[in-house]
């Protein structure tokens, strides 16, 4: 178990400074690798309150926005499940508030819960709905279609070095709205 | 979107923040450089600085205010990235060194001196401008503290606030005449304690991620 435990840190560890210094398949398969972390541990906490998916994508998004705050020396699972657990306590505190709100009926919480669940599940549609166009396009071309950022300066007509800002703005709009509203 | 989605437009962001190391150390510089233009600007050094500078108990009120700007510093900065381990035991050193002066300072003053010390000249003066120094250090470790990713946004503003006062109180050490251990004991850490408590206020509001 504990060997199992060491493999798996020291390939994240690779991966990782492999990302760091530009290696865009190694940055893929960190973040999947880090992903799969995640949803067993949101999974083993969240219970029927929060969506343990969104715990993974709201981790994920801090992971790759705050990946300055992971120190070489340091270990990669620590950081990452420090993370995890910032932002399922965040989602959990959330909740808590809506729910104070939502228990003046109890007939309508008990309505209410199951749409709670999927509206949970698209909280990263609604935000891309609130992104202005430009970004918007750009982070679905690349996300959702899977285009390069040289199709997706093509085909929006824009240069490369656009296409970057907009998808990191745009990441960036995403992360911070996430769970808002 | 689904996971995977959102992996691959993650993946092709490039755009990475500057490393907390350099972000600390740049901090640190602003807010010393801040600290001084304010301190400079509105009060200056005391007109007998040269010769206070040869007294142990003027000079001992430097050593405790850089100690424990340096401890508060390595503290705010694991506290600023998650997963660091380490809680505030650093930040006792100061404290502790101030004890100890203000006992052997118990020990060489005559007793009917110590309310005197205590009290001191610049009471008032010192409440107000330390907080007034640190206020703008305070704004800049905020800074770096949203730049980072505390896992308790509270106690790091605390910490960035104690830091701001240490800061602040180290140019404030310069222009104060009371040079006691029973002053210094009495007012700084009440002071130092005002920006730490609007550190750890304001960082729950602003320092969220």
């Amino acid at each position: 178990m504990n060997c199992v435990a060491h493999a798996s840190e020291t390939d994240l560890r690779k991966l990782l400074l492999a990302a760091i210094n530009g290696d865009e398949a190694a940055y893929q398969r960190f973040l999947t690798r880090a992903a799969g972390l995640v949803r067993g541990f949101a999974r083993r906490r969240c219970g029927a309150l929060v969506d343990p998916e969104d715990i993974v994508q709201e981790t994920l998004l801090a992971v790759h926005l705050k990946r300055h705050t992971w120190q070489t020396d340091a270990a990669v699972e620590p950081w990452l499940y420090a993370i995890a657990r910032y932002k399922l306590v965040d989602a959990f505190r959330r909740k808590g508030r809506r729910i104070e709100v939502d228990i003046d009926g109890l007939a309508d919480v008990l309505a209410a819960e199951p749409e709670a669940e999927t509206l949970m599940a698209r909280d990263v549609e609604r935000v891309l709905d609130c992104l202005p166009a430009g970004q918007r396009n750009v982070v679905e071309a690349i996300s959702v279609d899977g285009r390069s950022i040289t199709e997706t300066a093509v085909q929006f007509g824009m240069n490369e070095g656009a296409v970057r800002v907009a998808l990191h703005r745009g990441l960036k709009t995403i992360a911070a709205r996430f769970g808002k509203s | 979107m689904k996971t995977d989605d959102l992996i691959r437009g993650l993946s092709a962001d490039r755009v990475s923040g500057m490393g907390m190391d350099r972000v600390w150390g740049l901090t640190l510089a602003l807010a010393v450089i801040a600290a001084g233009v304010v301190f400079f600007a509105t009060m200056g050094p005391r007109p007998d600085f040269g010769a206070a500078a040869e007294t142990v108990r003027f000079i001992f009120k430097f050593i405790v205010t850089i100690v424990l700007a340096a401890t508060a510093w390595l503290v705010l900065r694991r506290l600023s990235m998650p997963g660091g381990r380490g809680g505030l035991l650093p930040m006792v050193m100061a404290p502790v060194m101030l004890i100890a002066a203000v006992l052997l300072e118990l020990a060489v003053l005559p007793s009917s001196n110590v309310a005197m010390s205590v009290i001191g000249k610049n009471a008032m003066v010192c409440l107000v401008a330390i907080p007034a120094i640190g206020l703008l250090p305070l704004v800049i470790f905020l800074a770096g503290l949203r730049h980072g990713a505390p896992e308790r946004p509270g106690l790091a503003g605390m910490v960035a606030g104690v830091l701001a006062g240490a800061v602040a109180a180290t140019f404030y050490a310069a222009h104060c005449t009371d040079d006691s251990p029973l002053f210094v004991v009495t007012w700084y850490p009440l002071a130092i304690a005002i920006v730490a408590v609007a550190g750890a206020v304001a960082a729950r509001i602003v320092v969220r991620w």
